[in-house]
């Protein structure tokens, strides 16, 4: 056998080109009522009056919700956010109201109905702003909100967290240091613009059980906080995930199921179903980070860097929710891939009147790369050494450390040097950066480096359930969520290897049922092959064994003498003796009728390994269980008269550890370039004094379309990893992380000015080319 | 049937039809999620009133059997799926309507929809090699 790294067709795939995949809001069996928000229209308001007067005399409508203290405050955490705003609006979208109708037109009209009056508050757009002596406090009560996991908040500040990274001697790396440069660099927050808007229904049944479908990358964590959030027994929560129309991170944070769930409780439990607008999933949904940051770089006049010293501020938004941990993450790997002795970081995690942060595609590492790898660029061009060449000669290598203090080895870390080799083939490195096409244009070429490990909970762990069908085929259940990402196809390659048995014998439960699937923590981080295909491997060990007892029973044998293969259970040395599978795991009959065994089920499950919450001074701890490292580069065509450019090649080199499904892994790694280059190149809110988003549609906040895209190539380094299923590392983000910087360094040198904020717009260019309004 | 003078195709298609294959995405015209084909020409449904559609022939992902879904599955056009049927049936739509279609025509065509999940490569291999195939008498 051999179907790993096969092209394996994705098990859903001919749902999805016929129409019959099915999405959360295209479930319509069974009536259900509709909910519409009330969104804040201002960045930071005091809220005077809500006036639902008319709103009430419409027909249909069955309830309005406004916020209230009795409501529980979420967070993931601190607890710093009510479900629907009280006293305060701290964010442009944030909802202020819920109602709840016959119908979505009867919703939306009496929403309109709704009047709010609002008190403006100063608004706080930035970081920097909200760190003023002068600025307002967001949440005064910040150090009395509860904790649930292990944030740093700082009193009487807009800071909801502190990450301290301190490795070795800030000021003896200085000391050693010839040549540093530091720069300033900063971006706005932006989205994750699923095609699928957020959408979720709740029904609270007669004998108390909720049940919520929601589209979500957690449904696991839905069920756990809703029990925390409103006291209900765990075990009466149930949630359903059927496909996910694209995630990135967007979807692991909980939010619209809250709000399903109070307008069900309003209406005695009917069963309410909420739609994001595509101008709610971009404003009032929780949205990918901004960030602030200080950088500072030194090294010898040879190349190898001595010292590197940073602070990230990174715009967590009006509420903390998983921004603390994205900040975190940026703090673990504050670095690029390098092994540097001297290292001092603060990361921060800032209060801000923007939509709140949460996980992104990359988890705070493409965003603090394109800071880092910027100073790179620029002190490999004050050694005036190639930035390629700077880069490998002080890659991160197994022996050496991490800024946490983890000691790496060929497992936990890959081989970035041979990454570096990689691209520079694939970019024609050694023909110049710089290449005139006429008298107007140029294509330039940028290159920057990334790393990244999944600093998800210590105790995160993923379970798999195998059972059989009377034929021999198996059905495999797993709590990871089909987002896109073909996790659950992989899944089935991998136990299809194990069973040595055609992968189209192996039967894919492709929704996420919480009461009778296994838990999978999150579908996040690029974990899901790596947990749950320990699971599968382990849950295969399970139902090989108890196969081989019932056939060495039949068999008159030993089972240390039996193999599972091919369908069959049969003697190693005789093979020809033996049981076919759908013999023995639905019980084996013998020829009196008498039986033995049962339907077969089998288990398995896996837990991250070691690892440790961080050192709150010094940042030491094991963060993640290993890092995938990559080589990343953008070529352009500038046009040097009106600063346009035209993406036309991007390529990243990744140490993939093994490819498991060479399409798939193509398909991950282009479509996180694409995310990338789409960040860095393009998206960001608008947002004006008010703190109101002025760009909340598809067509002023716009996503790459067909045509705009580079010819992208993609390569991969094999390093098999010891203790992953079949050798493998995460891959699913890996693709965008260096993009940010890769286009920045290739439009740095086109327009020869630095450009050190996203997005890398032609009018940025313009203004940092001094050009004035 | 009966639906409001207001209701747009979209909504009738999947909420009176059980047609969800037509997707909300924007409700916008951005995005191309909910692309249908009204009398052979591709259409986004959120942005045609059902009343304008009577009379005329509309054919959803649901009816389609063409080669182009083969090859969307066979090249991996695909990830979440969610703007999958729109992107067919407006391929289907520049596939039937043109002949030997140039790179611009191709991208004039596609444009108007929006993928998150892929970089865009896939789709393009699909279709031209859908384009590319040996057509019938």
């Amino acid at each position: 056998m051999n179907i790993i790294g096969k092209s394996v067709i994705r098990k859903e795939a001919f749902d999805k080109v016929t129409g019959r995949a099915k999405y959360t809001a295209d479930e319509l069996s069974g009536p259900s009522l509709h909910a519409r928000i009330v969104t804040s229209p201002y960045g930071h308001a005091r809220i005077l009056s809500i006036d639902d007067s008319l709103a009430r005399e419409i027909t249909g409508v069955r309830a309005i919700i406004v916020g209230s203290h009795e409501f529980p405050l979420t967070g993931e955490e601190i607890r710093d956010r009510p479900p629907l705003a009280v006293d305060k609006v701290r964010y442009y979208g944030e909802p202020v109201a819920l109602v709840v109708a016959d119908r979505y037109e009867i919703a939306k009209k009496a929403a309109e109905l709704i009047e709010v009056k609002y008190e403006l508050l100063p608004v706080i757009n930035s970081p920097t702003e909200a760190l003023k002596e002068d600025a307002p406090i967001l949440h005064p009560n910040l150090m009395s909100y509860e904790k649930i996991g292990t944030a740093y908040p700082v009193a009487h500040s807009n800071i909801s967290n502190v990450t301290k990274i301190r490795k070795g001697n800030i000021e003896n790396g200085w000391s050693q240091s010839e040549v540093s440069v530091e720069a300033t660099y900063g971006f706005s927050p932006s989205s994750h613009s699923a095609m699928e808007t957020r959408a979720a229904t709740a029904e609270i049944k007669p004998d108390g059980y909720v049940h919520i479908t929601t589209s979500s990358q957690a449904p696991f964590m839905v069920k756990r906080l809703m029990g925390i959030y409103f006291g209900i027994d765990i075990g009466k929560i149930i949630v359903e995930t059927p496909l996910v129309g694209g995630a990135y991170g967007g979807k692991a944070p909980i939010q619209w199921e809250v709000l399903a769930y109070l307008a069900s409780r309003a209406v005695g439990g009917k069963r309410v179903k909420i739609v994001y607008t595509r101008e709610e999933d971009l404003t009032t949904a929780p949205c990918h980070v901004g960030l602030e940051a200080l950088v500072k770089i030194g090294c010898t006049m040879e190349g190898v860097i001595t010292a590197a010293e940073m602070v990230y501020w990174f715009d967590g938004g009006a509420y903390s929710d998983k921004a603390i941990d994205v900040s975190r993450a940026g703090g673990v790997d504050c670095i690029g891939p390098y092994n540097i002795d001297n290292v001092w970081c603060d990361s921060l995690c800032v209060y801000t009147n923007h939509p709140y942060g949460t996980p992104f595609r990359g988890f705070g590492h493409s965003e603090v790369l394109f800071a880092f790898e910027r100073t790179m660029n620029m002190l490999a061009k004050k050694i005036g050494m190639d930035p390629l060449e700077f880069r490998k000669r002080n890659s991160i290598l197994p022996g050496h450390t991490t800024p946490t203090q983890v000691v790496l080895n060929k497992n936990t870390v890959g081989y970035l040097p041979p990454c570096i080799d990689r691209l520079k083939d694939l970019l024609d490195w050694d023909q110049g950066e710089i290449t005139e096409v006429d008298d107007r244009r140029i294509r330039v070429k940028g290159i920057a480096c990334s790393w990244k490990t999944s600093t998800i909970d210590t105790d995160a762990s993923s379970g798999v359930i195998i059972t059989f069908n009377s034929d021999g085929s198996m059905n495999l259940m797993s709590g990871v969520v089909e987002i896109g990402t073909g996790t659950k196809t992989i899944l089935a390659q991998i136990l299809a290897e194990r069973m040595k048995m055609d992968v189209e014998q192996i039967h894919v439960k492709m929704d996420v049922h919480t009461q009778t699937t296994p838990e999978h923590w999150k579908t996040v981080a690029s974990r899901g092959v790596f947990m749950a295909g320990r699971a599968v491997l382990e849950a295969a060990e399970d139902v090989i064994r108890q196969i081989k007892d019932v056939a060495a029973c039949v068999l008159r044998t030993s089972t240390e003498d039996l193999e599972v293969a091919f369908g069959r259970v049969f003697l190693k040395d005789e093979p020809e003796v033996g049981l076919m599978l759908k013999d023995v795991v639905y019980g084996y009959k013998f020829p009196n009728g008498n039986s033995i065994g049962g339907q077969i089920v089998g288990y398995g499950n896996y837990i991250l390994r070691r690892m440790t919450y961080l050192d709150p001074e010094t940042g030491a701890g094991q963060p993640g269980p290993e890092w995938t490292v990559a080589a990343h580069g953008v070529e352009v065509e500038y046009d040097k008269r009106d600063f346009t450019y035209k993406l036309v090649r991007a390529a990243t080199v990744v140490d993939i550890g093994v490819v498991l499904n060479h399409k798939a892994a193509l398909g991950q790694v282009m479509g996180a370039m694409s995310m990338g280059l789409a960040f860095a190149g393009r998206e960001t809110f608008v947002f004006d004094e008010l703190g109101r988003v002025m760009n909340p549609q598809l067509r002023t906040y716009r996503p790459i379309h067909y045509g705009e895209n580079p010819r992208y190539l993609v390569d991969f380094v094999i390093n098999p990893v010891e203790n992953a299923p079949y050798g493998s590392r995460g891959v699913g983000e890996h693709g965008l992380l260096g993009m940010p910087a890769a286009l920045a360094n290739a439009l740095s040198i086109a327009a020869g000015v630095e450009l050190n904020e996203l997005p890398l717009t032609p009018e940025l260019i313009w203004r940092t080319k001094g050009a004035e309004l | 049937m009966t639906f409001r003078n207001a209701d747009v195709l979209l909504d009738v298609l999947r909420y009176q039809l059980g047609l969800t294959g037509a997707k909300p995405g924007c409700l916008n015209g951005d995005c191309g999620a909910c692309t249908v084909n009204i009398d052979g020409a591709a259409q986004k449904s959120c942005l045609m009133l059902a009343v304008e559609a009577i009379g005329k022939e509309i054919l959803t992902i649901e009816g389609l059997n063409a080669p182009i879904q083969g090859v969307f599955v066979d090249q991996f056009a695909f990830q979440c799926g969610y703007c999958t049927s729109g992107f067919i049936m407006n391929a289907h739509s520049l596939i039937e309507t043109k002949k030997n279609p140039s790179d611009e025509e191709i991208t004039a065509w596609l444009e108007s929809n929006i993928c998150r999940c892929t970089g865009y490569m896939e789709i393009e291999k699909a279709v031209k090699s859908v384009i590319h195939l040996p057509k019938g008498p």
